[in-house]
Protein backbone atom coordinates (compact mmCIF):
# COMPACT_ATOMS: atom_id res chain seq x y z
CA UNK A 1 0.00 0.00 0.00
CA UNK A 2 1.18 3.48 -0.81
CA UNK A 3 0.17 6.71 0.92
CA UNK A 4 0.87 10.08 -0.64
CA UNK A 5 0.89 13.05 1.74
CA UNK A 6 0.69 16.51 0.24
CA UNK A 7 2.54 19.02 2.38
CA UNK A 8 3.06 22.74 2.14
CA UNK A 9 5.57 25.07 3.67
CA UNK A 10 3.57 28.05 4.87
CA UNK A 11 4.49 31.53 5.98
CA UNK A 12 3.47 32.90 9.33
CA UNK A 13 3.50 36.63 9.92
CA UNK A 14 5.05 38.24 12.96
CA UNK A 15 2.86 40.44 15.16
CA UNK A 16 4.34 43.58 13.67
CA UNK A 17 4.78 43.56 9.92
CA UNK A 18 4.74 45.68 6.81
CA UNK A 19 3.03 44.92 3.54
CA UNK A 20 5.16 45.26 0.42
CA UNK A 21 2.97 45.26 -2.67
CA UNK A 22 0.66 42.26 -2.67
CA UNK A 23 2.18 40.34 0.24
CA UNK A 24 3.68 40.79 3.65
CA UNK A 25 7.33 41.80 3.41
CA UNK A 26 9.32 38.57 3.59
CA UNK A 27 11.40 39.97 6.46
CA UNK A 28 8.35 39.57 8.69
CA UNK A 29 7.50 36.04 7.60
CA UNK A 30 8.60 32.80 9.17
CA UNK A 31 8.39 29.65 7.10
CA UNK A 32 7.38 26.35 8.59
CA UNK A 33 5.52 23.14 7.83
CA UNK A 34 1.77 23.77 7.64
CA UNK A 35 0.21 22.81 10.98
CA UNK A 36 -2.53 20.62 9.43
CA UNK A 37 0.07 18.78 7.34
CA UNK A 38 1.96 17.77 10.49
CA UNK A 39 -1.11 15.78 11.49
CA UNK A 40 -1.47 14.32 8.00
CA UNK A 41 2.17 13.14 8.07
CA UNK A 42 1.72 11.62 11.54
CA UNK A 43 -1.45 9.81 10.43
CA UNK A 44 0.34 8.34 7.40
CA UNK A 45 3.36 7.26 9.46
CA UNK A 46 1.10 5.61 12.05
CA UNK A 47 -0.67 3.65 9.29
CA UNK A 48 2.74 2.56 8.02
CA UNK A 49 3.81 1.44 11.50
CA UNK A 50 0.57 -0.50 12.03
CA UNK A 51 0.65 -2.25 8.67
CA UNK A 52 2.88 -4.36 6.48
CA UNK A 53 4.57 -2.99 3.42
CA UNK A 54 3.21 0.55 3.53
CA UNK A 55 5.21 3.24 1.78
CA UNK A 56 4.70 6.91 2.64
CA UNK A 57 5.66 9.51 0.04
CA UNK A 58 5.33 13.26 0.51
CA UNK A 59 4.82 15.77 -2.26
CA UNK A 60 5.33 19.52 -1.99
CA UNK A 61 4.85 22.35 -4.46
CA UNK A 62 7.52 24.77 -3.34
CA UNK A 63 10.89 26.43 -3.86
CA UNK A 64 14.25 25.08 -2.73
CA UNK A 65 13.81 26.83 0.63
CA UNK A 66 11.07 24.24 1.42
CA UNK A 67 13.55 21.35 1.45
CA UNK A 68 14.35 21.86 5.13
CA UNK A 69 10.68 21.50 5.97
CA UNK A 70 10.35 18.47 3.70
CA UNK A 71 13.32 16.84 5.47
CA UNK A 72 11.47 17.17 8.78
CA UNK A 73 8.76 14.92 7.35
CA UNK A 74 11.41 12.43 6.25
CA UNK A 75 12.87 12.55 9.76
CA UNK A 76 9.47 11.66 11.21
CA UNK A 77 9.06 8.55 9.08
CA UNK A 78 8.15 9.59 5.54
CA UNK A 79 10.07 7.26 3.20
CA UNK A 80 10.78 9.64 0.34
CA UNK A 81 9.77 13.03 -0.89
CA UNK A 82 8.96 14.79 -4.14
CA UNK A 83 9.27 18.52 -4.65
CA UNK A 84 7.53 20.07 -7.65
CA UNK A 85 9.09 23.31 -8.79
CA UNK A 86 10.27 25.03 -11.91
CA UNK A 87 11.75 28.41 -12.81
CA UNK A 88 8.37 29.17 -14.38
CA UNK A 89 6.83 29.29 -10.87
CA UNK A 90 8.86 32.41 -10.06
CA UNK A 91 6.80 34.44 -12.53
CA UNK A 92 3.52 32.66 -11.92
CA UNK A 93 0.80 34.53 -10.05
CA UNK A 94 -1.58 33.09 -7.49
CA UNK A 95 -1.96 29.35 -7.90
CA UNK A 96 -5.64 28.50 -7.52
CA UNK A 97 -6.83 25.10 -6.19
CA UNK A 98 -7.36 23.74 -9.70
CA UNK A 99 -3.85 24.68 -10.79
CA UNK A 100 -2.35 23.00 -7.74
CA UNK A 101 -4.58 19.96 -8.21
CA UNK A 102 -3.41 19.64 -11.82
CA UNK A 103 0.22 19.64 -10.67
CA UNK A 104 -0.50 17.10 -7.94
CA UNK A 105 -2.60 14.96 -10.33
CA UNK A 106 0.45 14.45 -12.47
CA UNK A 107 2.33 13.14 -9.44
CA UNK A 108 -0.58 10.90 -8.43
CA UNK A 109 -0.65 9.39 -11.90
CA UNK A 110 3.03 8.50 -11.65
CA UNK A 111 2.91 7.25 -8.05
CA UNK A 112 -0.50 5.51 -8.06
CA UNK A 113 -1.16 5.79 -4.30
CA UNK A 114 -4.06 4.03 -2.59
CA UNK A 115 -4.62 6.88 -0.19
CA UNK A 116 -3.81 10.58 -0.32
CA UNK A 117 -3.71 12.60 2.89
CA UNK A 118 -3.68 16.39 2.92
CA UNK A 119 -4.19 18.99 5.62
CA UNK A 120 -7.68 20.57 5.80
CA UNK A 121 -6.17 23.91 4.81
CA UNK A 122 -2.95 25.86 4.64
CA UNK A 123 -2.38 28.21 7.54
CA UNK A 124 -1.37 31.13 5.32
CA UNK A 125 -4.04 31.44 2.62
CA UNK A 126 -6.66 29.16 4.25
CA UNK A 127 -8.19 28.16 0.92
CA UNK A 128 -9.10 24.66 2.11
CA UNK A 129 -9.86 23.39 -1.38
CA UNK A 130 -6.82 21.65 -2.87
CA UNK A 131 -7.49 18.16 -1.44
CA UNK A 132 -11.08 17.79 -2.61
CA UNK A 133 -10.28 19.44 -5.96
CA UNK A 134 -7.50 16.88 -6.40
CA UNK A 135 -9.87 14.03 -5.53
CA UNK A 136 -12.37 15.11 -8.16
CA UNK A 137 -9.61 15.59 -10.74
CA UNK A 138 -8.15 12.10 -10.30
CA UNK A 139 -11.49 10.36 -9.78
CA UNK A 140 -10.74 9.36 -6.19
CA UNK A 141 -13.39 9.38 -3.47
CA UNK A 142 -12.77 11.84 -0.64
CA UNK A 143 -13.61 13.09 2.83
CA UNK A 144 -12.96 16.58 4.19
CA UNK A 145 -12.15 17.62 7.78
CA UNK A 146 -11.38 14.13 9.07
CA UNK A 147 -10.60 13.87 12.79
CA UNK A 148 -10.66 10.09 13.19
CA UNK A 149 -9.58 7.48 10.66
CA UNK A 150 -9.94 3.72 10.73
CA UNK A 151 -8.52 2.15 7.59
CA UNK A 152 -9.59 -1.30 6.35
CA UNK A 153 -7.27 -1.70 3.39
CA UNK A 154 -8.46 -5.25 2.62
CA UNK A 155 -12.09 -4.17 2.38
CA UNK A 156 -10.99 -0.99 0.60
CA UNK A 157 -12.84 1.28 3.01
CA UNK A 158 -11.80 4.19 5.21
CA UNK A 159 -14.20 4.73 8.11
CA UNK A 160 -13.82 8.33 9.20
CA UNK A 161 -15.24 10.91 11.53
CA UNK A 162 -15.76 14.31 9.97
CA UNK A 163 -15.66 17.17 12.47
CA UNK A 164 -18.80 19.23 11.86
CA UNK A 165 -19.69 22.47 13.64
CA UNK A 166 -20.95 22.58 17.20
CA UNK A 167 -19.34 19.45 18.64
CA UNK A 168 -21.02 17.03 16.22
CA UNK A 169 -19.10 14.45 14.23
CA UNK A 170 -20.33 12.73 11.09
CA UNK A 171 -19.46 9.06 10.69
CA UNK A 172 -18.78 8.17 7.07
CA UNK A 173 -17.50 5.15 5.15
CA UNK A 174 -15.41 6.13 2.16
CA UNK A 175 -14.36 3.77 -0.63
CA UNK A 176 -10.67 3.65 -1.52
CA UNK A 177 -8.76 5.02 -3.32
CA UNK A 178 -9.51 8.28 -1.56
CA UNK A 179 -8.21 11.70 -0.61
CA UNK A 180 -8.76 12.61 3.04
CA UNK A 181 -8.20 16.11 4.37
CA UNK A 182 -6.90 15.82 7.92
CA UNK A 183 -7.98 18.05 10.81
CA UNK A 184 -5.68 19.09 13.64
CA UNK A 185 -6.05 17.05 16.82
CA UNK A 186 -6.58 13.70 15.03
CA UNK A 187 -3.33 12.42 16.59
CA UNK A 188 -0.28 13.61 18.47
CA UNK A 189 2.42 14.51 15.96
CA UNK A 190 5.77 13.15 17.11
CA UNK A 191 9.01 15.03 17.39
CA UNK A 192 11.74 13.90 15.07
CA UNK A 193 14.37 11.79 16.81
CA UNK A 194 18.06 12.48 16.30
CA UNK A 195 18.32 9.13 14.57
CA UNK A 196 15.38 10.10 12.32
CA UNK A 197 17.01 13.41 11.46
CA UNK A 198 20.24 11.61 10.52
CA UNK A 199 18.39 9.05 8.41
CA UNK A 200 16.43 11.77 6.65
CA UNK A 201 19.63 13.11 5.12
CA UNK A 202 19.99 9.98 3.00
CA UNK A 203 16.33 9.54 2.03
CA UNK A 204 15.41 10.45 -1.55
CA UNK A 205 14.10 13.99 -2.15
CA UNK A 206 13.49 14.36 -5.86
CA UNK A 207 12.85 17.56 -7.76
CA UNK A 208 10.24 17.29 -10.51
CA UNK A 209 10.12 20.17 -12.95
CA UNK A 210 7.06 20.79 -15.12
CA UNK A 211 8.64 18.90 -17.99
CA UNK A 212 9.26 15.87 -15.75
CA UNK A 213 5.56 15.53 -14.92
CA UNK A 214 4.40 16.08 -18.48
CA UNK A 215 3.23 19.68 -18.08
CA UNK A 216 4.33 23.06 -19.40
CA UNK A 217 4.02 26.74 -18.43
CA UNK A 218 0.35 26.75 -19.41
CA UNK A 219 -0.37 24.58 -16.37
CA UNK A 220 0.41 27.59 -14.19
CA UNK A 221 -2.17 29.88 -15.75
CA UNK A 222 -4.71 30.67 -13.07
CA UNK A 223 -8.00 32.58 -13.37
CA UNK A 224 -7.43 34.10 -9.93
CA UNK A 225 -5.15 36.97 -9.11
CA UNK A 226 -4.56 38.84 -5.90
CA UNK A 227 -5.17 42.54 -6.53
CA UNK A 228 -4.71 44.01 -3.06
CA UNK A 229 -3.56 43.24 0.47
CA UNK A 230 -4.14 45.53 3.41
CA UNK A 231 -4.50 45.52 7.16
CA UNK A 232 -8.16 45.52 8.14
CA UNK A 233 -9.26 48.62 9.96
CA UNK A 234 -9.56 47.95 13.63
CA UNK A 235 -13.17 47.85 14.71
CA UNK A 236 -12.12 47.68 18.30
CA UNK A 237 -13.10 50.21 20.91
CA UNK A 238 -11.66 48.39 23.89
CA UNK A 239 -10.78 50.24 27.05
CA UNK A 240 -7.09 49.46 27.40
CA UNK A 241 -5.74 49.28 30.97
CA UNK A 242 -2.32 50.94 31.07
CA UNK A 243 0.54 50.55 33.49
CA UNK A 244 2.60 47.83 35.11
CA UNK A 245 1.28 44.27 35.39
CA UNK A 246 0.31 44.97 39.02
CA UNK A 247 -1.57 48.13 38.03
CA UNK A 248 -3.46 46.60 35.14
CA UNK A 249 -4.24 43.49 37.19
CA UNK A 250 -5.66 45.66 39.98
CA UNK A 251 -7.88 47.51 37.50
CA UNK A 252 -9.10 44.25 36.00
CA UNK A 253 -9.76 42.83 39.46
CA UNK A 254 -12.01 45.75 40.33
CA UNK A 255 -13.80 45.43 36.99
CA UNK A 256 -14.53 41.76 37.70
CA UNK A 257 -15.84 42.71 41.16
CA UNK A 258 -17.99 45.50 39.70
CA UNK A 259 -19.52 43.18 37.10
CA UNK A 260 -20.21 40.77 39.93
CA UNK A 261 -18.51 37.61 38.64
CA UNK A 262 -16.11 37.56 41.56
CA UNK A 263 -16.93 38.29 45.18
CA UNK A 264 -15.43 41.03 47.27
CA UNK B 1 -26.35 34.51 -17.43
CA UNK B 2 -26.55 37.19 -14.75
CA UNK B 3 -28.29 35.16 -12.07
CA UNK B 4 -26.97 33.88 -8.75
CA UNK B 5 -27.53 30.31 -7.55
CA UNK B 6 -26.98 29.69 -3.83
CA UNK B 7 -27.02 26.21 -2.28
CA UNK B 8 -28.46 26.09 1.23
CA UNK B 9 -27.46 23.83 4.11
CA UNK B 10 -29.31 21.72 6.65
CA UNK B 11 -28.42 19.08 9.21
CA UNK B 12 -30.46 16.62 11.24
CA UNK B 13 -33.76 18.15 10.20
CA UNK B 14 -32.90 21.81 10.60
CA UNK B 15 -31.75 24.51 8.23
CA UNK B 16 -28.42 25.97 9.24
CA UNK B 17 -28.09 29.72 9.77
CA UNK B 18 -25.80 30.14 6.79
CA UNK B 19 -28.78 29.42 4.51
CA UNK B 20 -30.55 32.71 5.23
CA UNK B 21 -27.19 34.52 5.25
CA UNK B 22 -26.67 33.23 1.71
CA UNK B 23 -29.98 34.89 0.81
CA UNK B 24 -28.57 38.24 2.00
CA UNK B 25 -25.27 38.05 0.13
CA UNK B 26 -26.91 36.35 -2.84
CA UNK B 27 -29.62 38.99 -3.32
CA UNK B 28 -27.07 41.82 -2.98
CA UNK B 29 -24.89 40.20 -5.62
CA UNK B 30 -27.83 39.40 -7.91
CA UNK B 31 -28.84 43.08 -7.81
CA UNK B 32 -25.30 44.10 -8.82
CA UNK B 33 -25.34 41.58 -11.65
CA UNK B 34 -28.81 42.65 -12.80
CA UNK B 35 -30.11 39.14 -12.30
CA UNK B 36 -32.21 37.07 -9.93
CA UNK B 37 -31.38 34.92 -6.91
CA UNK B 38 -32.12 31.19 -7.11
CA UNK B 39 -31.82 28.92 -4.09
CA UNK B 40 -31.11 25.20 -4.17
CA UNK B 41 -32.28 22.89 -1.38
CA UNK B 42 -30.91 19.37 -1.61
CA UNK B 43 -32.31 16.59 0.55
CA UNK B 44 -34.15 16.57 3.86
CA UNK B 45 -37.71 17.88 4.25
CA UNK B 46 -37.37 20.06 1.17
CA UNK B 47 -40.95 21.43 1.26
CA UNK B 48 -40.66 22.62 4.85
CA UNK B 49 -37.22 24.09 4.16
CA UNK B 50 -38.58 25.86 1.05
CA UNK B 51 -41.35 27.44 3.14
CA UNK B 52 -38.82 28.60 5.69
CA UNK B 53 -36.58 30.06 2.98
CA UNK B 54 -39.37 31.91 1.16
CA UNK B 55 -37.56 35.16 1.92
CA UNK B 56 -37.31 38.59 0.38
CA UNK B 57 -34.96 38.74 -2.56
CA UNK B 58 -35.36 35.11 -3.63
CA UNK B 59 -36.95 34.62 -7.06
CA UNK B 60 -36.99 30.84 -7.35
CA UNK B 61 -36.36 27.94 -4.98
CA UNK B 62 -35.34 24.66 -6.57
CA UNK B 63 -35.90 21.61 -4.39
CA UNK B 64 -34.06 18.33 -4.96
CA UNK B 65 -35.87 15.64 -2.99
CA UNK B 66 -33.07 13.10 -2.57
CA UNK B 67 -31.96 11.64 0.76
CA UNK B 68 -32.26 12.95 4.31
CA UNK B 69 -28.76 14.16 5.13
CA UNK B 70 -25.78 15.69 3.38
CA UNK B 71 -23.80 13.36 1.14
CA UNK B 72 -21.02 15.01 -0.83
CA UNK B 73 -21.42 12.79 -3.89
CA UNK B 74 -25.15 13.56 -4.11
CA UNK B 75 -24.60 17.27 -3.44
CA UNK B 76 -21.88 17.48 -6.08
CA UNK B 77 -24.05 15.87 -8.73
CA UNK B 78 -27.24 17.74 -7.83
CA UNK B 79 -25.49 21.12 -7.62
CA UNK B 80 -23.78 20.61 -10.97
CA UNK B 81 -27.10 19.71 -12.59
CA UNK B 82 -28.91 22.67 -11.00
CA UNK B 83 -26.10 24.88 -12.21
CA UNK B 84 -26.67 23.56 -15.74
CA UNK B 85 -30.39 24.29 -15.54
CA UNK B 86 -30.21 27.75 -13.95
CA UNK B 87 -27.08 28.92 -15.79
CA UNK B 88 -26.02 31.45 -13.15
CA UNK B 89 -22.91 33.59 -13.48
CA UNK B 90 -22.10 33.12 -9.79
CA UNK B 91 -22.59 29.98 -7.73
CA UNK B 92 -22.60 30.61 -3.98
CA UNK B 93 -21.90 27.82 -1.50
CA UNK B 94 -21.44 27.85 2.27
CA UNK B 95 -17.86 27.72 3.55
CA UNK B 96 -19.02 25.35 6.26
CA UNK B 97 -17.44 21.98 7.05
CA UNK B 98 -19.82 20.38 4.58
CA UNK B 99 -19.10 23.17 2.09
CA UNK B 100 -15.41 22.22 2.33
CA UNK B 101 -16.50 18.68 1.47
CA UNK B 102 -18.27 19.46 -1.83
CA UNK B 103 -17.66 23.03 -3.07
CA UNK B 104 -14.22 22.18 -4.55
CA UNK B 105 -15.65 19.06 -6.22
CA UNK B 106 -18.49 21.05 -7.78
CA UNK B 107 -16.13 23.72 -9.12
CA UNK B 108 -13.77 21.06 -10.46
CA UNK B 109 -16.62 19.11 -12.12
CA UNK B 110 -17.96 22.27 -13.74
CA UNK B 111 -14.45 23.48 -14.55
CA UNK B 112 -15.10 26.91 -13.06
CA UNK B 113 -12.83 28.85 -10.68
CA UNK B 114 -13.50 28.69 -6.95
CA UNK B 115 -12.70 31.31 -4.33
CA UNK B 116 -13.30 30.15 -0.77
CA UNK B 117 -14.17 31.75 2.55
CA UNK B 118 -15.39 35.07 1.16
CA UNK B 119 -16.05 37.92 3.58
CA UNK B 120 -16.96 40.31 0.76
CA UNK B 121 -18.15 39.86 -2.83
CA UNK B 122 -18.78 42.43 -5.54
CA UNK B 123 -19.22 42.37 -9.27
CA UNK B 124 -18.43 45.70 -10.83
CA UNK B 125 -17.35 44.50 -14.21
CA UNK B 126 -15.39 41.48 -13.01
CA UNK B 127 -16.03 39.44 -9.91
CA UNK B 128 -13.96 40.51 -6.90
CA UNK B 129 -13.81 38.62 -3.62
CA UNK B 130 -12.47 39.84 -0.27
CA UNK B 131 -10.87 37.22 1.94
CA UNK B 132 -8.44 37.03 4.82
CA UNK B 133 -4.92 35.62 4.99
CA UNK B 134 -2.30 34.92 7.63
CA UNK B 135 -4.78 34.09 10.39
CA UNK B 136 -6.94 37.21 9.88
CA UNK B 137 -3.94 39.55 10.08
CA UNK B 138 -4.58 40.90 6.59
CA UNK B 139 -7.37 41.12 4.07
CA UNK B 140 -6.89 40.56 0.36
CA UNK B 141 -8.95 41.10 -2.74
CA UNK B 142 -8.96 38.39 -5.36
CA UNK B 143 -10.02 39.16 -8.92
CA UNK B 144 -11.62 36.34 -10.90
CA UNK B 145 -10.86 36.37 -14.61
CA UNK B 146 -13.82 34.27 -15.76
CA UNK B 147 -17.44 34.86 -16.75
CA UNK B 148 -18.70 32.18 -14.41
CA UNK B 149 -17.32 31.32 -10.96
CA UNK B 150 -18.07 29.66 -7.64
CA UNK B 151 -17.56 31.43 -4.31
CA UNK B 152 -17.91 29.90 -0.87
CA UNK B 153 -19.16 32.28 1.77
CA UNK B 154 -17.98 32.48 5.38
CA UNK B 155 -20.80 31.66 7.82
CA UNK B 156 -21.95 34.40 10.24
CA UNK B 157 -20.33 37.13 8.12
CA UNK B 158 -23.57 38.43 6.59
CA UNK B 159 -26.76 39.16 8.52
CA UNK B 160 -29.50 36.62 7.85
CA UNK B 161 -32.48 37.73 5.76
CA UNK B 162 -35.65 37.44 7.83
CA UNK B 163 -38.30 39.33 5.82
CA UNK B 164 -40.72 37.06 4.02
CA UNK B 165 -40.85 36.97 0.24
CA UNK B 166 -42.82 35.17 -2.39
CA UNK B 167 -40.52 33.03 -4.50
CA UNK B 168 -41.80 30.35 -6.82
CA UNK B 169 -40.95 26.87 -5.59
CA UNK B 170 -40.04 24.32 -8.24
CA UNK B 171 -39.18 20.68 -7.80
CA UNK B 172 -35.98 19.80 -9.67
CA UNK B 173 -35.64 16.23 -10.83
CA UNK B 174 -31.92 15.57 -10.42
CA UNK B 175 -30.58 12.46 -12.08
CA UNK B 176 -28.29 11.04 -9.39
CA UNK B 177 -25.91 8.30 -10.54
CA UNK B 178 -25.91 6.02 -7.48
CA UNK B 179 -22.84 4.13 -8.77
CA UNK B 180 -20.86 7.33 -8.35
CA UNK B 181 -21.92 7.64 -4.70
CA UNK B 182 -18.94 6.05 -3.01
CA UNK B 183 -19.34 7.40 0.49
CA UNK B 184 -22.00 6.54 3.04
CA UNK B 185 -22.92 8.57 6.07
CA UNK B 186 -23.60 6.01 8.80
CA UNK B 187 -24.46 8.31 11.70
CA UNK B 188 -23.67 11.26 13.91
CA UNK B 189 -21.95 11.47 17.24
CA UNK B 190 -21.94 14.27 19.79
CA UNK B 191 -18.56 14.95 21.30
CA UNK B 192 -18.42 13.69 24.88
CA UNK B 193 -20.03 16.15 27.26
CA UNK B 194 -18.07 15.26 30.38
CA UNK B 195 -18.55 16.79 33.80
CA UNK B 196 -18.51 20.46 32.84
CA UNK B 197 -20.79 22.42 30.53
CA UNK B 198 -18.87 25.59 29.70
CA UNK B 199 -21.92 27.05 27.97
CA UNK B 200 -23.61 27.29 31.39
CA UNK B 201 -20.83 29.30 33.04
CA UNK B 202 -21.21 32.99 34.02
CA UNK B 203 -17.47 33.61 34.10
CA UNK B 204 -15.15 31.86 31.69
CA UNK B 205 -11.38 32.11 31.82
CA UNK B 206 -10.20 30.93 28.45
CA UNK B 207 -6.65 30.17 27.40
CA UNK B 208 -4.97 29.90 24.02
CA UNK B 209 -1.64 29.30 22.35
CA UNK B 210 -0.06 32.11 24.40
CA UNK B 211 0.21 29.76 27.37
CA UNK B 212 2.99 28.05 25.38
CA UNK B 213 3.47 24.90 27.47
CA UNK B 214 1.36 22.46 29.43
CA UNK B 215 3.63 23.13 32.42
CA UNK B 216 2.25 26.68 32.52
CA UNK B 217 -1.34 25.54 33.10
CA UNK B 218 -1.11 25.70 36.93
CA UNK B 219 -0.66 29.46 36.62
CA UNK B 220 -4.11 29.67 35.06
CA UNK B 221 -5.62 27.08 37.37
CA UNK B 222 -4.59 29.21 40.35
CA UNK B 223 -6.51 32.13 38.85
CA UNK B 224 -9.52 29.93 38.11
CA UNK B 225 -9.51 28.74 41.71
CA UNK B 226 -9.16 32.26 43.12
CA UNK B 227 -12.11 33.50 41.07
CA UNK B 228 -14.33 30.42 41.07
CA UNK B 229 -14.50 30.76 37.29
CA UNK B 230 -14.79 27.96 34.73
CA UNK B 231 -11.81 27.10 32.55
CA UNK B 232 -12.17 26.91 28.78
CA UNK B 233 -9.80 27.19 25.83
CA UNK B 234 -9.25 27.72 22.15
CA UNK B 235 -8.61 24.85 19.80
CA UNK B 236 -4.82 24.37 20.01
CA UNK B 237 -5.00 23.61 23.74
CA UNK B 238 -7.46 20.77 23.07
CA UNK B 239 -5.53 19.56 20.01
CA UNK B 240 -2.47 19.27 22.24
CA UNK B 241 -4.44 17.20 24.70
CA UNK B 242 -3.89 19.69 27.56
CA UNK B 243 -7.63 20.06 28.16
CA UNK B 244 -10.53 17.79 27.21
CA UNK B 245 -12.67 18.51 24.17
CA UNK B 246 -15.64 19.69 26.24
CA UNK B 247 -13.61 22.78 27.22
CA UNK B 248 -13.23 24.01 23.64
CA UNK B 249 -14.90 27.28 22.63
CA UNK B 250 -15.46 27.88 18.92
CA UNK B 251 -16.94 26.69 15.69
CA UNK B 252 -16.21 23.03 16.29
CA UNK B 253 -16.59 23.26 20.06
CA UNK B 254 -19.16 25.09 22.17
CA UNK B 255 -20.84 28.43 21.65
CA UNK B 256 -20.72 30.36 24.92
CA UNK B 257 -22.37 33.55 26.16
CA UNK B 258 -21.05 34.17 29.69
CA UNK B 259 -21.30 37.48 31.60
CA UNK B 260 -17.51 37.77 31.35
CA UNK B 261 -15.18 36.04 28.91
CA UNK B 262 -11.54 36.53 29.88
CA UNK B 263 -9.38 35.56 26.89
CA UNK B 264 -5.78 34.93 27.93
CA UNK B 265 -3.21 34.45 25.17
CA UNK B 266 -5.91 33.94 22.55
CA UNK B 267 -5.37 35.69 19.21
CA UNK B 268 -9.01 35.40 18.17
CA UNK B 269 -9.06 33.33 14.99
CA UNK B 270 -12.40 33.42 13.22
CA UNK B 271 -13.28 29.87 14.27
CA UNK B 272 -12.79 30.82 17.91
CA UNK B 273 -14.66 34.10 17.66
CA UNK B 274 -17.68 32.24 16.26
CA UNK B 275 -18.00 30.58 19.66
CA UNK B 276 -17.64 33.55 22.03
CA UNK B 277 -18.62 36.80 20.36
CA UNK B 278 -22.01 36.76 22.11
CA UNK B 279 -20.39 37.12 25.55
CA UNK B 280 -21.62 40.16 27.54
CA UNK B 281 -18.19 41.49 28.47
CA UNK B 282 -15.01 40.39 26.72
CA UNK B 283 -11.62 41.01 28.31
CA UNK B 284 -8.40 40.18 26.48
CA UNK B 285 -4.89 39.77 27.83
CA UNK B 286 -2.46 39.59 24.93
CA UNK B 287 0.98 40.90 24.01
CA UNK B 288 -0.16 41.76 20.48
CA UNK B 289 -2.23 44.97 20.33
CA UNK B 290 -3.24 44.07 16.76
CA UNK B 291 -4.53 40.58 17.55
CA UNK B 292 -8.04 40.07 16.13
CA UNK B 293 -9.38 39.46 19.67
CA UNK B 294 -8.73 43.16 20.38
CA UNK B 295 -11.43 44.10 17.85
CA UNK B 296 -13.98 42.31 19.99
CA UNK B 297 -12.68 43.13 23.44
CA UNK B 298 -14.46 45.59 25.72
CA UNK B 299 -11.39 45.75 27.98
CA UNK B 300 -7.82 44.84 27.16
CA UNK B 301 -4.42 44.50 28.77
CA UNK B 302 -1.56 44.59 26.29
CA UNK B 303 1.08 42.79 28.29
CA UNK B 304 2.70 39.45 28.99
CA UNK B 305 0.21 37.01 30.48
CA UNK B 306 3.00 35.51 32.60
CA UNK B 307 3.26 38.86 34.43
CA UNK B 308 -0.41 39.84 34.49
CA UNK B 309 -2.02 36.53 35.47
CA UNK B 310 -0.08 36.01 38.75
CA UNK B 311 -0.69 39.66 39.64
CA UNK B 312 -4.40 39.22 38.96
CA UNK B 313 -4.52 36.09 41.08
CA UNK B 314 -2.83 38.03 43.93
CA UNK B 315 -5.25 40.94 43.54
CA UNK B 316 -8.25 38.62 43.81
CA UNK B 317 -7.14 36.32 46.57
Amino acid sequence: MKILVTVKEVAEAEDDFDIAGLDIDERYLEFDLNEWDEYAIEEAVQIKEDGDDVEVVSVTIGPERAEETIRMGLAKGVDRAIRVWDDAFEDAGMLDPKTKADLLSAVVEAEEPDLVLTGVQAGDDSFGATGVTLAESIDFEWGAVVNALDLDADAGVASVHRELEGGIEELTDIELPAVLTIQTGINEPRYASLRGIRQAQSKPLDLHELDDIGLDDEALESPLSRTAMYEPESEGDATVFEGSAEETATELASLLRDVGVVEG
Amino acid sequence: MSDVLAITEHRQGELRDVSSELVTVGSELAAQQGGALHLGIIGGDVDAFADELSLEGVETIHTVDHGDEFNHDVYTQATAQLFGAVEPSTLLLPNSVNGLDYAPAVASTLDIPLVTDAIGISRDGGLEVTREMYGSKVETTVAVDADVAAVSVRPAEWEPTTDAGDPSIESFDADIDEDAVKSTVTGFEAVAGGDVDISEADFLISIGRGIEEEDNLPLIKDLVEATDATLSSSRPIVDNGWLPKNRQVGQSGKVVTPDVYLAIGISGAVQHVAGMKGSDTIVAINTDPNAPIMDLADYAIVDDLFDVVPALTDALE
